[in-house]
């Protein structure tokens, strides 16, 4: 076997003859850089590649419908790779009235989609809000955003994110809770839980709202415990997280409550010197 | 002989700051036979009078759908209409697809208004030549609206409008009709708001002419209320529903001695409008009658466009 890495998972250079080693440095600019000088014709045939992967990272974001409104949670941490580089990162944005968009997944293209959600709000204030009802509501801009991602994906450079969009319905009543990926795989839940917090937190989530109708048995208070407890279950797991987070709910009476720099409180370490198997205790 | 310099193109201003191109554009309007729309406070209704080219042809297309909440009625370039309604068409599908939202009638008609009015100030291209009634029901307010749309860019909403040929007509019977449609108390029915629209469309018909299943048009749109055209067979329902089916000023009491003139051709009255409210009538027959005289001599029958 040959042991160097770089050759693993690689056509035999015996059958198909030496690999091109262009592909693996191919840039994003690859393409651009070929064709702005067309004198060099020898350089790499490889074309271009896109994002392969996240930089600086932010994870789950969790939420919840109760039955007058929805509550997002985002933690403040930006991570680049497992160094907690950033911890001031806002990951839950407004866009409009009454609607919240909470984004993980890479930071610069949360960015990106930050700028992208404040022209669609500016589009939709300067032509379609005539006589002054026509908001952009949670379904909109949900949609919206499942096509953004869906073109992104389908032109091999997708924004690498997964994100929570909540709000209400277009009766202004009925709270909307819907998520969105990379991919532009799309789903509706009265519990929605990105990256680790899907493995970790929908179980969670789910002990109080059991099946998606019954979020209409929820209330606030209920809802707001249930998210709480969550984000602190998931700092004691997640090596990504961070004990900051920001938690919006926003409600069918017209309030939109945004807190900021929030601490997961009553933290319990005792359980942590029992566990065993990773980490620095082997045994 | 007298010749126009400041039409050959429609950017270029006459010294009186007119557009003449951008004129003609809305005459092109008055030489197409009329439409007329209404509003009440959950329906929009459009009806029109279809023509046909010859006895043994068929009839022009009046109304046209543009999305379950919305349609059109035109008067003027039939082609160009077609155009404009395919481009709606995009735009409301477009709408669906990006933002999960029937496109509201208002940004409808302002993305055609807004092509329009490109080509009033673009040099090698003409205005469109076709007026639009733009009615449809908007979910995001819960409210109708009705628009007309002009070649010059321009976009007015009204209660009740009218376009086409002797559409003042039409315009005089919504006016005087304005309490009982739009009142405070009036709250009309599809069926009432339909029988409304159809006896100001009866008020445009020249002297001969009867409204009949083949050349009128009805759609109605509104809460609750996909689009819905009738036509052809579909319409005589609601034309049963009219006390009669000619023009009521030939129906009046022997009083119709300045109506006589104005039979002598569907495209060549209107071309002057005088806009005297209620009067107009009358007067505007009378006006009518001796200026078609004069275009009939300077323009003959042959170079003229159909218009629908």
């Amino acid at each position: 076997m040959n042991h160097d890495p770089f050759k693993w998972g690689r056509p035999n250079d015996a059958t198909y003859g030496a690999y091109n080693h262009h592909i693996a440095q191919a840039t994003p600019y690859a393409y651009e850089e070929q064709h702005a000088s067309s004198t060099s014709t020898t350089t790499s045939s490889f074309p271009k590649m896109n994002t392969q992967n996240p930089i600086i990272t932010g994870t789950s974001v969790i939420s919840l419908k109760f039955k007058d409104g929805v509550i997002l949670a985002a933690d403040n941490l930006g991570s680049y790779g497992s160094l907690a580089r950033f911890t001031n990162i806002e990951r839950l944005i407004r866009v409009g009235k009454e609607t919240i968009v909470g984004i993980s997944g890479d930071i610069s293209d949360l960015q990106q989609i930050e700028r992208i959600l404040e022209e669609l709000e500016t589009t939709q204030e300067v032509y379609d809000n005539f006589d002054g009802g026509d908001d952009l509501k949670a379904p909109h801009v949900h949609e919206y955003l499942s096509r953004v991602m869906y073109n992104r994906r389908s032109n091999m450079n997708p924004l690498w994110n997964a994100i929570v969009v909540g709000g209400f319905d277009k009766d202004g009543k009925t709270p909307f809770l819907k998520y969105v990926d990379l991919l532009g795989v799309t789903y509706g839940s009265s519990t929605i839980a990105t990256g680790f917090g899907a493995h970790l937190a929908v179980p969670l989530l789910r002990q109080l709202i059991p099946e998606d109708k019954d979020y209409v048995n929820i209330t606030e208070e209920q809802a707001r415990e249930c998210i709480l407890n969550a984000m602190t279950v998931l700092f004691y797991r997640d090596a990504r997280s961070l004990d900051k987070f920001s938690l919006v709910t926003v409600k069918n009476d017209g309030e939109f409550k945004f807190e900021k720099e929030l601490r997961c409180e009553g933290q319990r370490w005792k359980f942590a010197k029992d566990i065993r198997g990773y980490g620095s205790a082997q045994q | 002989m007298f010749r126009n310099n400041y039409d050959n193109d429609s950017v270029t201003y006459s010294p009186t700051g007119r557009l003449f191109q951008v004129e003609y554009a809305l005459e092109a309007i008055k030489q197409g036979s009329a439409a007329v729309g209404i509003v009440s406070s959950t329906h929009v209704a459009l009806v029109a009078l279809k023509r046909n080219a010859e006895e043994l042809g068929s009839y022009q297309k009046k109304i046209i759908k543009i999305d379950d909440h919305m349609g059109i009625a035109l008067a003027g370039l039939a082609p160009d209409a077609r155009v404009l309604s395919n481009f709606l068409r995009k735009q409301a599908m477009t709408s669906k697809m990006i933002y999960n939202k029937p496109i509201s009638t208002q940004s409808a008609v302002l993305s055609i208004a807004d092509k329009a009015q490109e080509n009033t100030q673009s040099y090698g291209s003409r205005p469109y030549g076709v007026g639009l009634l733009v009615g449809g029901y908007d979910e995001s307010t819960d409210s109708c609206h009705l628009y007309e749309f002009q070649p010059s860019g321009s976009v007015l909403e009204y209660y009740g409008a009218a376009i086409g040929a002797r559409s003042q007509a039409a315009r005089t019977y919504l006016e005087r009709n304005l309490d009982t449609i739009r009142g405070s108390e009036a709250h009309l029915s599809q069926e009432e708001l339909i029988v409304h629209a159809l006896n100001a469309l009866r008020d445009t018909l020249a002297q001969d002419v009867e409204l009949t299943y083949k050349n009128t048009s009805v759609s109605i749109v509104g809460k609750n209320t996909p689009f819905a055209l009738y036509d052809d067979e579909n319409v005589q329902q609601w034309i049963d529903k009219l006390d009669a089916v000619s023009n009521s000023r030939n129906r009046s009491n022997g009083d119709d001695d300045d109506d006589d003139e104005d039979d002598n051709d569907d495209n060549k009255d209107d071309a002057v409008k005088t806009e005297t409210g209620a009067t107009a009538d009358a007067g505007e027959s009378a006006a009518d009658s001796a200026v078609g005289a004069n275009i009939q001599t300077d323009a003959g029958q042959e170079d003229r466009m159909e218009t629908e």
